[in-house]
């Protein structure tokens, strides 16, 4: 039965938060770090007037805010933290650490450019960098998204069948501090969509064991089951949704969201906010009767491998929107992308758009562009395989 | 006082916390640890960082803690602790200890800032640095509590150098000046001492810390059966000293008459065997001085 819940206006940081409050972890350990600053700001608010009972350990480090989540995730407790850029790069160690003790933690992390140069807006080379970390990836696209896959990440990571940490991703400044308005599920609804945490993987004082151990002998089955595991979640990612969109209202399509992709024969592949502004082109250009469509990549890992070649199979261009770049090679998107693209007989024409670097304008003209060139290419004329949108010098590729 | 708690070695439980573990024959270390167990017991929670405790001992499936245990990041000790302890207050446990080992380089280098945080918090955890001056696990090179001529693989002696150029980072007043509730040096060589101390920080309300010299035979070259007799006379020749700071005040526990030779301590040990008479003299001045400024500074 669909619960409607109570609408207010907040930004993504504060989604972040609202919905921090609803699960109710027993421990928060975070370092402040812009743009993430103002979820763990309201997160201390929340704490201060008792409306979130947890602990919050002042951190002096990000490398020590994700092992301090690691020692209380080792006794059991549900546990937050949230990061951003030089931050997640900072805690980069303790990433695999979690995901390998199979600790369910969640994290916040507000998507923001690496230095140098510094740059504090938004772009994906901080969360891309860590896709091998042994993470669940999602990317949010706008603040009612971010407030509903911090729930759903609870649901999915204590999963029996998971236990993965998970990392929420948004777009720094473009999601953390823009305002919309937000729906909360209600709470009392939530208690049946998300039960409280128990675990047997856990120190414990009636059955004591060691956690984080050496298992030389024994490592390449450990990571074995962590693989074997990861190839399950998409399946619970897309039962997660569902129930989620049943009871909430809301669901997002589980791995991706396909737009407008009937009929299309180019597709931009997107993550994260630029979505938004994705879907307005397409809208105006199918309106023109522009053959396009949109596909959203929800999660980076695990990768949603058949999605794409399904997708891949019935259109005759697909464009790669990477606001990142693998220094030496090209979008670390549009590489995923390729390789799963690399199983059909008749792979589509294919190009790369790096795109937002260190928060660079992604404007409704500059997509127009990519799918004008993906049209083009569809059609057998020859493009720039990998092209630097909206910079200010040439590129001779 | 607690009247579980130890005083005295008599009042020592014969349970094993820490056995069937692949330390060498004389180890220091081992001895840190299993004698801060036997005075905490079984509802501990055990951290360590990678370090030669926890690659001896947590093996897959040869475990050797009976208590729980978890290796932490090797810069994150303290941060795991704190964390098991917010967890712990959090879930509503009762009657345990959160208790952490770690070496002279987990501690006061690469551990140092989440070990400040920790005690700047105050969060209830008992750290425990057990010293044996070098980075054993890998190798036995030079840490920031390796002390000075000493020979490790990272400041070998020789024509240019006397091996270790720097005397040792003082770890305990870097920890008092954070205002801790309670810190305290010990010995493995006097192990009394350092029971009452594990004792006086279990019953801590906030972070308690004990700087406890372990000698490793394997590294500073003697014999494994020497490790108490060396562990001693650290003591007893002026270059370690039993002390403890609680209520912003320092005191001394140990106050020889006189000191032991140095050159006799040094000589035993194959890491200061090259050392000259210049180089001696060097070490027994910083020692009187270090001694000059307790005797002055502190009670005793």
């Amino acid at each position: 039965m669909r619960m409607a819940g109570r609408k207010i206006f907040i930004s993504g940081d504060e989604a972040v938060a609202e919905a921090v409050r609803l699960v109710s972890p027993h421990v928060i350990s975070a370092y402040p770090i812009t743009p993430q600053t103002v979820a763990v700001e309201r997160i201390s608010d929340f704490v201060e007037d008792g409306s979130l009972q947890a602990e919050y350990i002042h951190v002096e480090s990000e490398h020590s805010a994700m092992s301090a989540a690691l020692g209380a995730a080792a006794v059991g407790a549900r546990t937050f933290t949230a990061t951003s850029s030089q931050g997640l790069l900072y805690m980069a160690e303790v990433l695999p650490y979690v995901s390998g003790a199979r600790f369910p933690i969640v994290m916040m992390n507000a998507n923001r450019a690496l230095a140098v140069p510094w740059a504090l807006l938004s772009d994906h080379r901080d969360s891309l960098s860590q896709l091998d970390s042994g993470w669940i990836q999602v990317y949010c696209e706008d603040a009612q998204e971010t407030l509903d896959m911090i729930i759903q990440a609870y649901r999915v990571a204590e999963d029996e069948r998971v236990m993965t940490p998970m990392m929420v991703n948004l777009d720094g400044f473009v999601l953390t501090h823009t305002y919309e308005l937000v729906e909360l599920p209600d709470q009392a609804a939530l208690k049946s969509f998300l039960p409280d945490y128990s675990t047997d993987n856990k120190m414990d004082l009636d059955v004591p064991k060691s956690v984080c151990l050496a298992a030389m002998n024994h490592y390449m089955e450990y990571m074995m089951k962590q693989e074997l595991d990861m190839r399950n979640v998409e399946s619970i990612i897309e039962e997660t949704d569902r129930e989620y969109g049943d009871m909430f209202g809301r669901s997002y399509g589980g791995m991706i969201e396909q737009y407008m992709c009937d009929g299309a024969d180019a597709v931009l592949v997107t993550l994260g906010s630029v979505t938004g502004t994705a879907r307005v082109v397409v809208d105006s250009m199918r309106s023109e009767g522009y053959k396009v469509g949109l596909v959203k990549l929800r999660f980076m890992r695990p990768f949603p491998k058949a999605e794409i070649i399904e997708i891949g199979s019935k259109v005759k261009a697909i464009g790669v929107v990477d606001k990142d770049i693998s220094v030496g090679y090209e979008g670390i998107v549009f590489t995923n992308v390729n390789s799963a693209l690399s199983d059909l007989d008749r792979v589509p024409q294919r190009l790369n758009f790096i795109a937002g670097l260190g928060g660079r304008n992604v404007s409704k003209a500059h997509i127009r562009d990519m799918y004008m060139q993906l049209l083009e290419v569809a059609e057998g004329k020859e493009k720039e395989k990998i092209q630097f949108v909206n910079a200010r010098c040439e590129y001779n590729g | 006082m607690d009247k579980n708690m130890v005083t005295n070695a008599r009042e020592l439980t014969n349970t094993e916390f820490f056995y069937g573990h692949k330390a060498c024959a004389g180890c220091g270390g081992s001895l840190a640890v299993r004698l801060a167990l036997k005075v905490l017991g079984q509802n501990s929670f055990v951290s360590l960082p990678p370090n030669c405790m926890s690659a001896v001992g947590f093996l897959f499936p040869q475990i050797s803690f009976v208590t729980n245990a978890i290796i932490a990041p090797f810069a994150a000790n303290a941060a795991v602790l704190s964390g098991i302890e917010a967890g712990a207050k959090a879930l509503g446990l009762k009657d345990h200890h959160v208790v952490g080992f770690a070496g002279d380089g987990g501690t006061a280098d690469i551990g140092i800032q989440a070990l400040s945080g920790a005690i700047d918090r105050g969060d209830r955890i008992i750290y425990i640095c057990y010293d044996n001056e070098a980075y054993m696990n890998t190798g036995i090179q030079q840490s920031g509590l390796t002390p000075y001529g000493a020979r490790t693989t990272t400041s070998p002696a020789g024509k240019n150098l006397p091996g270790s150029i720097k005397m040792k980072k003082n770890m305990f007043e870097i920890v008092a000046a954070h205002g801790i509730s309670y810190a305290a040096t010990a010995s493995i060589g006097y192990p009394e001492d350092y029971l009452k101390k594990v004792s006086k920080a279990a019953q801590c309300e906030s972070t308690s810390y004990i700087h406890v010299m372990a000698p490793c035979c394997t590294g500073w070259g003697f014999p494994g059966e020497r490790t108490i007799e060396i562990a001693k006379e650290a003591v007893d020749c002026g270059l370690w000293f039993l002390a403890e700071y609680e209520n912003e005040k320092f005191t001394l526990n140990r106050k020889p008459s006189s000191f032991s030779p140095v050159k006799e301590y040094l000589m035993k040990q194959g890491r200061f065997r090259h050392l000259g008479d210049d180089d001696i003299s060097i070490i027994e001045r910083h020692r009187d001085h270090k001694w000059e400024k307790m005797l002055k500074n502190w009670d005793s």
